[in-house]
């Protein structure tokens, strides 16, 4: 082979398929974007944006579609789930990294790795089979009789006690994020440097004080970033939501009665889609969760690489 | 504050995070019993050799689901590594590139996005033009879920790589492509291997982009332009059906599953420790 084949065309060559394959990945992401909203473009042609968004209406028979249910759903799931899962997702993190060592660790860690990465799916299952009957007969029905009893008003709040609904998949949806957001948290706890840890200790501190004084606020970006990104999890969560939460999208919503996010409502009636216009707003509801979904992962990335540049900085 | 005070705090938060960790250890404790003891009995030879039984009868098995599985994921596996290594040694060995910024940016967005939108997409890009549903368009739902984490996983390890090995490379007088295939890809193998290891155990259970991607099929195909089943959608279909032998098979599906992507996060784990 000439040299300057080998030496210049090579390196020319080279740099050209490895620029033309990751184009390929911005172009991915692109398409994702365009796709949705080329998608979607009918229901938002006819309905209006905020009209498609805000519109309370989501009936496939009479040809009416509003995001309004599902999104609601989906705000409600997330946010209740995030905040039933950051305590303990932050306590087992802290266990982890502060309060165990050796085996235990390697244990815990080993196992919220692990139960981060069990599939969406499994969870449903269990949920079905294990935790419905158990939130029904231990949870919903007492609490039920007892409003029956004593505070009717309460029950148009509580909603059937099926054991099918919004409670459940918010429960589900908490447990599946508890251990990705222990696993970032942990991330960012592992990364406060020793030394400074040492030199809390040194001026007497007891433990909890170096927590608290120290690793927290060194890691906090880190931490919050992954809470952001559980967020983001639990936003776009298809399998385990659908499999629980009823599929209703019948507004009010109710404690325990069936509802619906814009993720299984998607999954759920995606393929029944007959007509163009149900499809085009199952695509819009996608487009819609789209934009959710980038604002809080441009938020986590923000906050992380903020981290990465002023660490430990007030 | 007294010292008294102060220990009785720092005992009393000890003991609260104790109880968080018990909190999150149990359920997910129970689910994993609950996954192995139910599943276990579904598994025989049956459920590995045999296809489906018409809805409401007894007996059947996944095989089309597993082979579906294995099919469509090596492909996703594929279309992913390929596109997502590049972008990672782009990300790597050309720190200067002006694509960087918007690649580092576009691939970190990506992998939080929901799964269920890769599989709109390809709905959009794939089974709409195609005219009907296909392993095939799974795939590229899947390979969307993937290339971000390969990307990821990629730039780290080659970052990792000493840059002494370059430098050997460059004074012994070989173009930079040179290098970078016969030195610092072998060098970062291992590392690399295990991005699409974790990348591939993140694919395979999911369902929700396959649903109207794969779509499902009760027969045993090899051909991914046909729609296929893979077990996480399986699973999905049998734990939502009023069938008793269903429920079993399904637990079984999530063992199977469960048990695949634990022996892969384990590999990984092996090998990034190495």
């Amino acid at each position: 082979m000439p040299n300057w084949l080998y030496q210049r065309l090579g390196d020319r060559l080279f740099a050209a398929v490895v620029v033309l394959l990751a184009l390929g990945v911005v172009a991915a992401a692109l398409a994702i974007v365009a796709v949705l909203y080329f998608g979607g473009r009918e229901a938002f042609a006819t309905f209006g944006f905020f009209g498609f968004v805000l519109g309370r209406v989501w009936d496939a028979v009479r040809g009416q579609f509003g995001a309004w249910p599902p999104l609601l759903g989906t705000l409600i799931t997330s946010a209740a789930a995030l905040s039933l899962a950051f305590f303990p997702a932050l306590s087992t993190a802290l266990f982890v990294v502060e309060f165990s060592s050796g085996r235990l660790r390697e244990t815990v860690a080993y196992l919220i790795d692990l139960l981060a990465a069990l599939p969406s799916v499994v969870y449903g299952l269990w949920g079905i089979f294990v935790l419905v009957p158990l939130v029904r007969d231990h949870l919903e029905l007492p609490l039920f009789t007892w409003a029956a009893a004593h505070a009717p008003a309460l029950l148009p709040i509580l909603g059937p006690p099926t054991g099918i609904g919004l409670l459940s998949a918010t429960l589900v949806l908490a447990l599946m994020i508890v251990p990705y957001a222990s696993a970032l948290a942990r991330d960012a706890l592992e990364l406060v440097p020793q030394s400074q840890r040492e030199a809390m200790y040194a001026l007497g501190a007891t433990r909890w004080e170096v927590i608290r004084r120290v690793v927290i606020p060194y890691a906090r970006a880190g931490i919050f970033s992954g809470v952001v990104l559980a967020l983001a999890r639990a936003l776009g969560e298809t399998m385990a939501v659908t499999m629980l939460i009823g599929n209703s999208v019948n507004l009010p919503y109710t404690l325990f009665g069936p509802a619906s996010t814009m993720a299984s409502l998607i999954a759920n009636e995606f393929t029944e889609a007959e007509d163009d216009l149900h499809l085009s707003a199952l695509i819009a509801v996608g487009f819609v969760l789209l934009l959710i979904a980038l604002v809080t992962n441009l938020i986590a990335t923000w906050m992380l690489r903020r981290m990465s540049h002023g660490e430990g900085r007030r | 504050m007294n010292l008294r005070r102060r220990y009785l705090r720092d005992r009393l938060m000890q003991l609260l995070v104790y109880l968080g960790t018990l909190v999150v250890l149990i359920p997910l404790f129970f689910i994993l019993y609950y996954v192995f003891v139910q599943g276990i009995g579904a598994l025989n030879w049956e459920f590995f050799t045999r296809p489906p039984a018409p809805p409401g009868e007894e007996g059947g098995g996944m095989l089309p689901a597993i082979v579906g599985s294995l099919i469509v994921d090596t492909l996703a596996l594929f279309i992913a590594a390929v596109f997502g290594i590049a972008a990672g040694i782009l990300l790597a060995e050309y720190p200067d590139h002006p694509l960087n910024p918007v690649l580092r940016l576009v691939s970190d967005v990506m992998a939080g996005l929901p799964a269920i939108l890769m599989g709109l997409v390809a709905f959009v890009l794939v089974v709409q033009p195609m005219g009907h549903f296909s392993g095939l368009s799974g795939s590229v739902a899947l390979a969307l879920i993937m290339v971000p984490i390969i990307v990821r996983t990629t730039e780290g390890v080659l970052k990792l790589i000493p840059w002494e090995i370059t430098e050997a490379g460059l004074a012994l007088g070989l173009p930079r492509w040179r290098v970078i295939l016969s030195l610092v890809l072998p060098a970062a193998r291992g590392g690399i291997v295990t991005g699409l290891m974790l990348a591939l155990a993140r694919g395979a259970g999911e369902a929700a982009p396959l649903i109207f991607t794969a779509f499902g099929n009760p027969f045993l195909t090899f051909n991914p332009l046909e729609p296929m089943d893979t077990l996480p959608l399986k699973l999905y279909v049998y734990a939502i059906s009023p069938y008793e032998d269903w429920h079993r098979q399904a637990w079984g599906a999530a063992l199977l599953l469960a048990a695949a992507i634990m022996v892969t996060n384990y590999l990984a784990r092996r090998a990034m420790r190495s």
